[in-house]
């Protein structure tokens, strides 16, 4: 768990505070008075992004980061960020392709849009804007002992998560060794446009066999839940942090969390289809109310001559029967004093959740639960990434980073009847990620 | 292929932690550690803006900060 400042961690001598402090200080060293001005009080650090994500044919993201950080003298820090963030485009609704056109009615139930034979049915009404503020405070408080606590919110159309963290940090071994342990409580609440599905109901499609408007609104209403739902979420961390050497050191941390509420995704669907493979009707998704996850986390930092390498691997799992793993790994090479690369590696695999399936078979009993969401089923994904950094005579910095995003769902051993065995079920998703940050 | 994995990674870490009996340094013995870039925290802005993108798109989230809560992201 990363619950201090690199200054407390390592030792790393603050930046000097600005001119005017330092001359005030001098000043009263003169004149032999006390300065006013606290002298361990550091700058304000401000960090920004500019991060463009964008999918080929689905969703483009652009989020925009502004971060602030300071210590208020004896290692009393506040840190703050926003971010705002623009999504557009299609995503993927959890029906399967088919030989011939499909109609789809939107989730807000007003109007419809066609997916062409053989695509890949993509809702391309999806629009939002994201506000996100979050707030941390630290301090030291007794005996090598540091406290942190901090609020988090995040704020969409139809979605709103709110949350509390605080967290203890003890200090061992002359500072070479840090135990940690953070609790977060969040509260999620969402109101998607269009009500909540009732599950598994059938989506209500306007073939013109409604006599009027309000016969098919009071259809569509029939599928609906009125009002909001919510989840709240408790997190545990436990972490211990260990300096190996002069080059090295170590993180491990154990994670906890459990959710209960709402964790449906009200704008996902399964189709249900006959032994032909050609679908018959479309259904609302339903999932559990309830999830435990762990994660095990391992990072390593090592110091080069003239860089880093940071490599970390985590393990989750959860009793959705999510398994993963994840490797990330970032090798900094600093080309001059000002300058430098770095390349980055991330792979991740992850096993299909229990109640995942692709489709839903006519004549079959309806299981408990079941989602056609690809993000819950088999997959591994990769990002490979340039970074290039160059830090100015004036000590502000400017950073570019261009990566390459690639998910492949795979069949985790469902048999597809008829048609579907020609069509693609389990299409790749290709990104770029392009940002721009500016440190100051 | 996982197997294999485990066991080097298993591998790797014994031998780090075997060939480190004295783990740490002294106070003056921090001159590497104490660059920015060595700070976990390091490029923070990059780390939340990646943990946002992989919320969003897969199944996993959390291990180096808090998984819960978030947003309606798609």
């Amino acid at each position: 768990m990363q619950l201090t400042s690199s200054h407390n961690l390592t030792g790393k001598t603050k930046k000097v505070a600005n001119i005017n402090t330092a001359l005030a200080a001098a000043t009263c060293a003169l004149l032999g008075t006390a300065p006013v001005v606290h002298a361990d009080e550091g700058v304000w650090e401000m960090d920004t992004a500019l991060l463009y994500y964008g999918e080929t044919d689905r969703v483009t993201a652009v989020e925009g980061v502004f971060s602030a950080k300071k210590d208020f003298g004896d290692e009393h820090i506040f840190s703050g960020k926003m971010v705002l963030d623009t999504l557009t485009g299609a995503s993927a609704t959890g029906a399967v392709s088919q030989p011939n056109a499909q109609t789809f009615t939107r989730p807000s139930g007003k109007g419809q849009y066609d997916i062409q034979a053989g695509d890949i049915p993509l809702d391309d009404t999806f629009k939002d804007t994201r506000v996100q503020l979050e707030g941390q405070w630290t301090q030291p408080l007794w005996d090598d002992m540091r406290g942190s606590t901090g609020v988090h919110l995040s704020k969409e159309y139809d979605y709103l998560s709110i949350s509390v963290n605080g967290s203890l940090a003890k200090d061992f071994n002359q500072k070479n060794t840090t135990i940690s342990a953070g609790l977060s409580l969040a509260l999620d609440t969402i109101d998607p446009e269009g009500g909540r599905p009732i599950a598994f109901s059938e989506m209500v499609i306007d073939r013109g066999q409604f006599a009027n408007e309000q016969n098919y609104q009071a259809a569509f209403d029939a599928t609906r839940q009125k009002g909001s739902d919510d989840k709240t979420t408790v997190d545990l961390m436990l972490g211990v942090t260990q300096i190996i050497n002069r080059r090295m050191l170590m993180q491990f941390n154990y994670g906890y969390s459990t959710s209960d509420g709402y964790h449906t995704d009200p704008f996902k669907v399964l189709s249900v289809v006959n032994d032909q493979g050609l679908t018959q009707s479309l259904v609302h998704e339903d999932r559990p109310t309830e999830r435990t996850r762990h994660s095990f986390y391992w990072q390593t930092k090592y110091a080069l001559d003239s860089g880093v390498a940071d490599i970390s691997y985590r393990y989750a799992t959860d009793d959705w029967d999510i398994n993963s793993h994840t490797i990330d790994s970032r090798l900094r090479f600093n080309l001059t004093d000002n300058t430098y690369i770095q390349p980055h590696f991330r792979y991740y695999q992850q096993a299909a959740a229990e109640f995942y399936q692709p489709f839903l078979l006519e004549g079959t009993t309806l299981p408990t639960f079941a989602s056609a969401d690809y993000r819950l089923g088999e997959m591994t994904a990769y990002t490979v990434g340039l970074k290039y950094g160059m830090k100015m005579p004036s000590g502000n910095e400017w950073a570019f980073r261009l990566e390459y995003y690639q998910q492949d769902p795979k069949n985790a051993g469902f048999e597809a009847p008829g048609v579907l065995q020609q069509l693609d079920l389990y299409p790749s998703v290709k990104a770029v990620i392009a940002q721009v940050s500016y440190s100051f | 292929m996982l197997r294999k994995v485990r066991i080097m990674l298993a591998f790797l870490i014994s031998t780090q932690l075997v060939g480190c009996a004295n783990l740490g340094v002294k106070p003056w013995e921090r001159d590497l550690l104490a660059k920015d870039e060595m700070a976990l925290d390091a490029e923070g802005n990059d780390l939340g803006l990646d943990d946002h993108i992989y919320f969003s798109k897969e199944a996993t989230s959390g291990g180096r900060a808090f998984a819960g809560g978030g947003c309606g992201c798609n």
